[in-house]
Order: structure tokens, then C-alpha cells, then sequence
């Protein structure tokens, strides 16, 4: 084929397959093998909620310009899966290439695209491996059949072996001598009819490749966390997980001690319940879970606002309401959160938009929740939490942990003893706390959800009531002024504004380009954090049109900021999407065009 | 020799730095009591209040805690929930000790679960349940311990069978389970001051009478019905570890088990009319499901295992205190996060 119609590393390749088919090593290996030769790429798993059986597809996305959203067209197909065989092929863009295994006898009905049956089963029978093994390497099969094609290094393929088997060199080497059968194979009998190729770059320099959850976990513990509750739930489980990987290799003292605990509760209501516990007696506590877990934590979370007990919740969201479709992403627990409980309850929410945020956030959560004495919730979701992505390498924290207004022994000898836990010396709402084991006669308090004075008595006086939400909210002032400020482009001077927040970012970058090069320039805001900070109102205000962009139904930012901004509401123009899959730039761009044309 | 009239105890502290604020409880309340045997138990024990964790759900037996021990730290909990918090704050300080109060409504019926948990998990705690078998807070419904026939004035019949939380407790894999009586102040005290000495979780299931709701006669859960049914299975004395051991001249050879606590001190159970054997899980599941269908108020120790390694034994913990530790101990190293930078290229 002529260089000329080459399409060089800009292109989707999905690969459809059986969920349980063992095709999550095949497809991350190509990832990252893509990675490694320097090629910007993002990975998406788009996987049924079942164990095995149902279909799965798997999209890598190859872009020189760097861009890691989600795309709506598909041009390289693998399909491994008689069940979706149909609709695989009836999605490939024309002029596309269909990879598909031999033993799928539907009919091909396309004469637009180039078509590859794969002789899978044929070339898994010669592997030297035990037939219940065999279908798992069958996969390999097609990454090297898609190596030799695509022009992927074999021996980037190989190091991704190694990272996924951790150097054991038994599936190493299993795994890739069924990759070789493949690329040998095609480089006999296959030819080459499409135009797509990839080829070495150097993009991904300081770059590494992993998923939110594993970010947020090792966050937590370089942030110092002590103690984590967690109840099994997609898909916030990994987290948990990652905390009982890296823990015990990260935080045992001189002497083998764990400097920390976990512990898998029976359900939310205790897994929430003991992270109030271990964050009251002054362990730095944190909790995982997703959207139905979240609504069982709502009692313990509004007590742990009102008690001012610090905790960490990590909201791994998944779309809702109810069970809803539990491998699927959205952005909907957003409003829930910001006023989970009963009252009036206006909690902390920091919005990591990207792995590395997930990472930074980690640590960040647990010093907010010291130093606010309330719980830090942190909204990631499906598509940042399980899959991979490119992101900056972790940064050493560069800041001492934040341990918050604490009394020890010596400090209630200094003040003779005379403190009240709920009283504000410092105008900051922030009331100062013992914590248990302190020996000093007067440290013990008496924390509870019922109505008390600034002394922790019990007390059902209207007026203290009052005063004690009215520091509460002095608090949350507080807050304002220290939680992430926005990430902000206001480069374009355009009239035109977009808000929006964490894993959307990719998807409304790529969209601002694409407009731009439509002839609509756009500045940008991305929200890190709630309660907002003045940059936000600063924003709004200085543009006449302000598109708030987020993946839920009902645009929940955009009832946020219409709560917090009434005199702008004019402005706002919401821009949601609700249907489990993350946003595409091409989605966005035609939503912002399609507005702004009437 | 006239021994000196002294009104401190060993660590020299008054009986009054273990009271609480005056109690809002019903006159005569089988908690209060309770509460006088808790004051009572860590006085003669000298334990330093600030050494003790107090923790209730929500209910009459959970405000309770706040009629004692004003000096230590607690924590009055959600409904059905105290179980996971005091899971999550014992890891804090493994030093302390943890007294929960819990009522029949908050542990049997909306925090059975936390319950049951809390004992498979051994988490080093004495969990007393204040049993009347009625919601007092709400005016008197029935609770999960309610017996079956049951009339209340307001409420009708309960319908259903009762929930026995010590049978609850020993299938749970519970470490210590002693059944009392609110109107048996002393082995109420005795066998709070063996909970409060066992490593690992004691539930106490102490029947304490509702005088506003539940007080009938007839009723299961009265003191009329506890004073003259209760059957104790032995007369209990906990003895701490200083103290050098003398049997009385009654104490016959064959008619005293010793129970050796992890510290060393003793429960020593004397005899009554049968042979009981508190450490035969077995037994002790055959004498509940005896007593329920006889309808008996058997009291004492019923279950205790003493080498169960408790919750917090199984993470691991170092000498200091979780809650004190520093940066230094809690932040990984940096050349660590460069290797896993490394690993994820």
C-alpha cells in the first residue's frame, strides 16, 4: 500500500470477545505494548455485570495527538464472540478492518471494509499448553496476528507480558509463543488490505500507565491512612484491593508491625460505622464503595458531619439509581453527595479528573478531613477508577501529613484543662479534638449525634442548636478557601465558557480543540472540588454563555451552581449525557455547536 | 490492727470519679442499676477511667453511658450501630479497654448484624445489652426479645418468638457470654469486672427490667418474674490477679472451677445445684435451648473461651498506640513511589 493512504496511529481498535474469556491480559497487554512504543493510547472495557458468558468489547484508542476520549467509531475490529458478530460488523467504519476467528460461520455482508478471519483454533492446538488453559492463550492469538498487521513491536509486547505476569517467566512465555504463532501466521497468509498502522513515537515520556482505584489507594497510603473499612461493590472494589496489595509492602514499621488495619465489613452500614470509629479515635480512616453502598452510608455520614468525626469516603460512581447497570459509568451521585443526610448537611467533595488526581487526592482527603474534622468524600467513577490510562508519574507528597487541631496530654497541661470540643477559638469554625488514650483527666469527651453545646453536653437549648449549625457553616466557609482550586484556561478571552469535572476532562479538551478548528474558541474550567471556591463565581462572570458539561442525567453540576450562582443562572447551559458509556469529544462539540448556531 | 477507713482505691481515686452525670431514666430502671454496677466494678478494679471506652447505639440503654465514667472518652452511636464504631476505634490504642451499652431493640432487631459480626471478629470489647424486651424510648413496643404471648396495653399479643441473644452470641463464635439480672446487683458486678478482664468480646445479656412498659408480674422481663425465677448457675466471683486466691471453708474440692483469664486473674464459680462447665460450648447451647423452652431465667457465666486471639491480635499492630503515630511512621519512603512509577511504565 502506498505510504501516502497510510493512517498512522490515529484509530480505534475494539475487540469484542466472551466476558470470562481471559481477553482482559490480551487486551491490556496490547495497550500497554502501544504505550511503550510512545504512542499516546487509551484503553476502555466495556464489560457486562457477570462473571462469564455475556459479550465484552474492549476499545484501545491510538492517537498521536494525545487525545484519550472515548470515540464513538470503531476502524480496527477484532470480534472472538458469535453472539455480537453482527452488530460488530455492522459498526466498523468503512474503509476499516474486520479481524474475526474462522470458527464464526455468520456471513460477511460487508464488501467496504477488509476482512481477516483468523484461524484461532486452528493455531491454539499447536500450543504446548493443557487444553483448560487453552482458551485463555487463544487470545494471544489475535494480538499477534494484530502485531504483525498493525506493525506493534514484538518486544514491547514481551515487556507487557512481563509487567502483567510480574516477570514469571512460565505465562511469559507460554503467552507469548501463541503471540508469535500469530504474527507468523499472518505474515504468511495474510495481506494487507487496510490502511491503518502504528508506529514508534516518544509521547509517553514520564508518563505511566495505571487505573484510578490503584492511584487512589496508593494516595491513601502515601497520605498516612491507618485504617479502611470497605464492603465488596463494582466498581470501588479494586481500591480496597489495591490497599491490601501495596499496604503490607509499603507500611511495615522496623519491626514488621503494620502501621495500619483493614478490614472487609458486612456491609456499608459497618463499613462506614467502623471508619467513623477509627477516625474519631484519631487513625487516619477512610472507606470505598459505590453508589448503592453510598445511599447505606447515608445515616452514619450525616452523623459523622454533625459529630465532626474525620473520614475519607471514596464514591467510585456507577450509573443509577438503584442497581442500574452496575459495569457502566456516570457522574450521578453528585447531588446525592453534597447534601447526604438528613438536615441540612453540606459535606466536602473533591473531584479527581485524572489518575494522577486520583493519586494526589488520595492524600489530599485524609489532611482535609483532619483539618476540617468532617467527612472528605471523593467522586471518581467507573472509567477513571477501573480503567487504564496514561497519566504522570505519582509525585512525592511535599507536604508534612495534616493532623488537624489535636490536644495531647501537654497541650491540656498548657491551658490547664479548659477546652470544649465543639468550641471555635479560632474563628474558623474548626473546634479542637482529643483523641483517645489521652491520659490527661480532662481529655475524655462524650461525641454524639444528638444536639450538645460547645462542651459536647447533651442539650436540646434551641439556641445552642443554632449556634452550633451556624459554626458548622463557618466551617464549611473554611472550607472554600482550602480545598483544590479549578484548573482554568481562560486563554481564548471567548465569550464562551465550559464547566465541567472529573473524568470528562479528555473528552471536553478534545472537543475544545475540534471547535476551535470549527471556528468556536471556548475558555475552560474544570471543577476540582466542592464547596466551590471564589475562581468559580470569577469565571461564570466573566462569560456571557457558560456550557456546564457532565456525564449524568439531569446535569447535577448544573443544579449546583444554579444553588450557588442564582443571579448567573441565565448563563448556564446543561450538557449531559446518561447512558453508561463516558463522553466523546464529537458528542460535545456537536451539542456546544448545535446550541450556540440557534 | 484497726485497718484505715479509706475511701480511694488503689490507683487512689474516689467511687465519685467514676459517676457520670445524674441519670434521665425512668425511677427504678434496671439500668441505673446497671450503671451503679459498671461505677461499682471499674472502682474496685482501679482502672483509670481515661483507659476506658465507653459506647452505646441509640435507645433508653445506649443514653446510659452517660450516667458513668464522665472522665472517659465515648461515643453514643447511630441505632444498631455501635458495633462497627467501636470495631473501627479499638484500633486505635490496643491499651484501652471498650465498655459498649447496647439495648434488646439496637443489638437483636436493627444491629443484629453489626452484632454478630462484632463476635466473629472477636473484637476485644464487653458488649452489655440492657434487655426488657420493649422499645422504651418510642412508648413501649415490642422488641425482638419479646417472649411470644406477650400483652402489652397498648400493643396487643406479640406474635412471634423471641430472639435469645446469649444462643445468638455462642453460635456467633462469641468469647465470653454471661447472662444476669439487673435485680442480682452482684453477680451483675462480678461478672463486669471478668468481661472487662477478658481479651477479646464479652457480651453481657443483663435482663433489666422496662418499669414504665414491661414490669408485669407474668411478664419475662420484670423484676417480680426475675426475682423469683432466676436460676444462676453458679455463684461468680471475680478475683484480679494480685490478689492471692483463699478459698473459704465452704469451698469445698469438687464444688469450686477456676476460669484463668489471659492476665491472669481468675473467675472463680462455685457449685450451685448442677455441674456446669462454662468453657463446654456444647453444654452451654443445650442449657439455653433448655431454659427457652421452660421459660427459665438461668443466669452466670455461660460460655468462655480465653486463647482466642482477638481482632485487634490478628492485625499485626506495633507497641505504639496507632493513634500516635508520626509522618515518619506513616509515610512510605520516596525511593518507593520511584519503583512503583517504575513498575507501571
Amino acid at each position: 500500500m502506498a505510504a501516502q493512504n497510510k493512517i498512522i496511529n490515529n484509530f480505534s481498535i475494539t475487540i469484542a470477545t466472551v466476558n470470562g474469556s481471559g481477553s482482559q491480559t490480551a487486551n491490556t497487554t496490547l495497550l500497554r505494548a502501544l504505550f511503550k512504543m510512545g504512542i499516546p493510547v487509551s484503553g476502555k472495557n466495556l464489560f457486562p455485570s457477570n462473571i462469564q458468558g455475556l459479550p465484552t468489547w474492549y476499545t484501545i484508542r491510538v492517537s498521536k495527538d494525545g487525545f484519550t476520549a472515548r470515540r464513538d467509531e470503531q476502524e480496527v475490529f477484532v470480534c472472538m464472540n458469535p453472539a455480537s458478530f453482527e452488530k460488530d460488523l455492522a459498526e466498523v467504519l468503512p474503509g476499516g478492518a474486520f479481524f474475526y476467528a474462522d470458527h464464526i460461520k455468520n456471513p460477511i455482508t460487508r464488501t467496504d471494509i477488509s476482512v481477516y478471519p483468523m484461524p484461532i483454533r486452528k493455531l491454539v492446538k499447536t500450543a504446548d499448553v493443557s487444553p483448560g488453559l487453552r482458551d485463555y492463550i487463544a487470545n494471544m492469538i489475535y494480538v499477534g496476528i494484530l502485531a504483525h498487521t498493525l506493525g506493534i513491536d514484538l518486544e514491547k509486547i514481551h515487556s507487557a507480558l512481563d509487567f502483567h505476569f510480574k516477570g514469571k517467566p512460565k505465562p511469559i512465555e507460554s503467552n507469548i509463543n501463541m503471540v508469535k504463532a500469530g504474527a507468523e501466521w499472518a505474515s504468511k497468509n495474510l495481506s494487507k488490505s487496510d490502511p491503518y498502522w502504528v508506529e514508534p513515537m516518544d509521547k509517553t515520556k514520564g508518563l505511566i500507565m495505571a487505573d484510578g482505584n490503584t492511584a487512589g489507594a496508593l494516595g491513601a497510603i502515601y497520605g498516612g491512612v491507618q485504617f479502611a473499612a470497605w464492603y465488596p461493590i463494582t466498581p470501588a472494589s479494586s481500591l480496597a484491593e489495591s490497599l491490601n496489595e501495596y499496604l503490607p509492602k509499603l507500611r511495615k514499621n522496623a519491626e514488621g508491625k503494620h502501621t495500619y488495619a483493614v478490614v472487609q465489613a458486612e456491609d456499608e452500614l459497618s463499613a462506614i460505622g467502623m471508619t467513623v470509629g477509627a477516625g474519631w479515635s484519631g487513625l487516619r480512616s477512610m472507606t470505598s464503595t459505590s453508589g448503592p453502598g453510598l445511599s447505606l452510608m447515608t445515616e452514619y455520614a450525616g452523623m459523622a458531619y454533625f459529630a465532626e468525626v474525620p473520614i475519607v469516603v471514596w464514591d467510585v460512581q456507577r450509573i443509577g439509581p438503584s442497581t442500574g447497570l452496575p459495569t457502566r459509568t456516570s457522574q450521578g451521585d453528585l447531588t446525592f453527595t453534597n447534601f447526604m443526610g438528613h438536615g441540612d448537611t453540606q459535606h466536602v467533595i473533591l473531584l479527581p479528573g485524572s489518575v494522577n488526581e486520583c493519586f494526589e487526592f488520595g492524600s489530599l482527603a485524609l489532611d482535609l478531613a483532619e483539618h476540617l474534622q468532617t467527612p472528605i468524600f471523593v467522586l471518581s467513577d467507573l472509567d477513571l477508577g477501573m480503567n487504564q490510562w496514561m497519566t504522570d508519574a505519582f509525585r512525592y507528597p511535599d507536604k508534612p501529613l495534616d493532623r488537624g487541631k489535636v490536644l495531647w496530654e501537654e497541650d491540656l497541661e498548657k491551658i490547664k484543662g479548659d477546652w470544649g470540643r465543639y468550641k471555635d477559638i479560632d474563628g474558623d469554625g474548626i473546634p479542637y479534638r482529643t483523641l483517645v488514650g489521652n491520659r490527661h483527666p480532662k481529655s475524655g469527651y462524650f461525641a454524639r449525634g444528638t444536639g450538645h453545646d460547645e462542651y459536647a453536653r447533651y442539650s436540646e437549648n434551641p439556641q445552642v442548636w443554632e449556634a452550633n449549625m451556624n459554626r458548622l457553616r463557618i466551617k464549611y466557609k473554611t472550607a472554600r478557601t482550602i480545598v483544590p482550586k479549578p484548573i482554568i484556561d481562560s486563554s481564548e478571552k471567548s465569550d464562551i465558557g465550559i464547566i465541567t469535572f472529573g473524568s470528562n476532562e479528555p473528552a471536553v479538551y478534545e472537543a475544545r480543540t475540534i471547535l476551535k478548528l470549527e471556528g468556536i474558541t471556548t475558555d475552560y474550567l474544570r471543577l476540582r472540588a466542592i464547596p466551590f471556591t471564589n475562581e468559580v463565581a470569577e469565571f461564570v462572570k466573566s462569560h456571557k454563555r457558560v456550557y456546564i458539561v457532565e456525564t449524568n442525567h439531569d446535569g447535577q453540576l448544573n443544579q449546583l451552581i444554579t444553588i450557588e450562582l442564582p443571579g448567573q443562572a441565565k448563563k448556564f447551559k446543561s450538557i449531559c449525557l446518561d447512558n453508561g458509556l463516558s463522553l466523546s469529544a464529537s458528542w460535545i462539540k456537536e451539542k456546544i455547536q448545535g446550541m450556540e448556531a440557534k | 490492727m484497726a485497718i484505715p477507713v479509706t475511701n480511694t482505691n488503689q490507683i487512689g481515686l474516689q467511687k465519685n470519679d467514676y459517676k457520670g452525670l445524674p441519670s434521665t431514666l425512668c425511677q427504678g430502671c434496671g439500668h441505673n442499676s446497671i450503671s451503679n454496677q459498671i461505677i461499682t466494678a471499674c472502682y474496685e478494679l482501679g482502672l483509670v477511667p481515661e483507659e476506658i471506652l465507653k459506647f452505646s447505639g441509640i435507645g433508653c440503654s445506649s443514653k446510659s453511658p452517660a450516667y458513668f465514667l464522665e472522665r472517659s472518652f465515648g461515643f453514643n452511636s447511630l441505632h444498631g450501630r455501635m458495633a462497627p464504631l467501636a470495631t473501627g476505634a479499638v484500633f486505635a490504642d490496643t491499651s484501652l479497654k471498650a465498655l459498649g451499652v447496647s439495648g434488646d431493640g439496637d443489638t437483636a432487631s436493627i444491629g443484629m448484624s453489626g452484632f454478630k459480626h462484632m463476635l466473629r471478629r472477636n473484637t476485644p470489647m464487653v458488649y452489655i445489652v440492657e434487655n426488657n424486651g420493649v422499645y422504651g424510648l418510642t412508648k413501649g413496643q415490642f422488641s425482638a426479645t419479646a417472649e411470644v404471648g406477650l400483652s402489652l396495653k397498648h400493643q396487643g399479643t406479640n406474635p412471634y418468638m423471641p430472639v435469645d441473644i446469649c444462643m445468638e452470641a455462642i453460635i456467633s463464635n462469641a468469647t465470653f457470654v454471661g447472662r444476669s439480672f439487673a435485680g442480682d446487683p452482684k453477680q451483675v458486678k462480678e461478672l463486669i469486672k471478668a468481661a472487662l478482664n477478658h481479651r477479646g468480646v464479652a457480651v453481657l445479656d443483663i435482663i433489666s427490667p422496662c418499669v414504665t412498659f414491661n414490669n408485669q408480674v407474668n411478664a419475662f422481663h420484670s423484676y417480680t418474674w426475675g426475682k423469683d425465677h432466676e436460676a444462676p448457675l453458679h455463684e461468680i466471683s471475680f478475683v484480679p490477679k494480685l490478689d492471692e486466691i483463699i478459698l473459704a471453708d465452704d469451698f469445698m474440692p469438687g464444688t469450686v472451677t477456676e476460669v484463668c483469664l489471659h492476665d491472669g486473674s481468675m473467675i472463680v464459680l462455685k457449685k450451685l445445684e448442677k455441674d456446669y462447665d462454662p468453657t463446654d460450648r456444647w453444654q452451654a447451647l443445650h442449657m439455653l435451648e433448655e431454659s427457652q423452652r421452660n421459660n427459665w431465667l438461668v443466669t452466670g457465666l455461660i460460655y468462655i473461651e480465653c486463647d482466642t486471639p482477638t481482632l485487634t491480635d490478628r492485625h499485626n499492630l506495633p507497641d505504639t498506640p496507632l493513634n500516635r503515630l508520626t509522618d515518619k511512621d506513616l509515610r512510605p519512603a520516596p525511593e518507593t513511589l520511584d519503583q512503583i512509577n517504575s513498575s507501571m511504565l
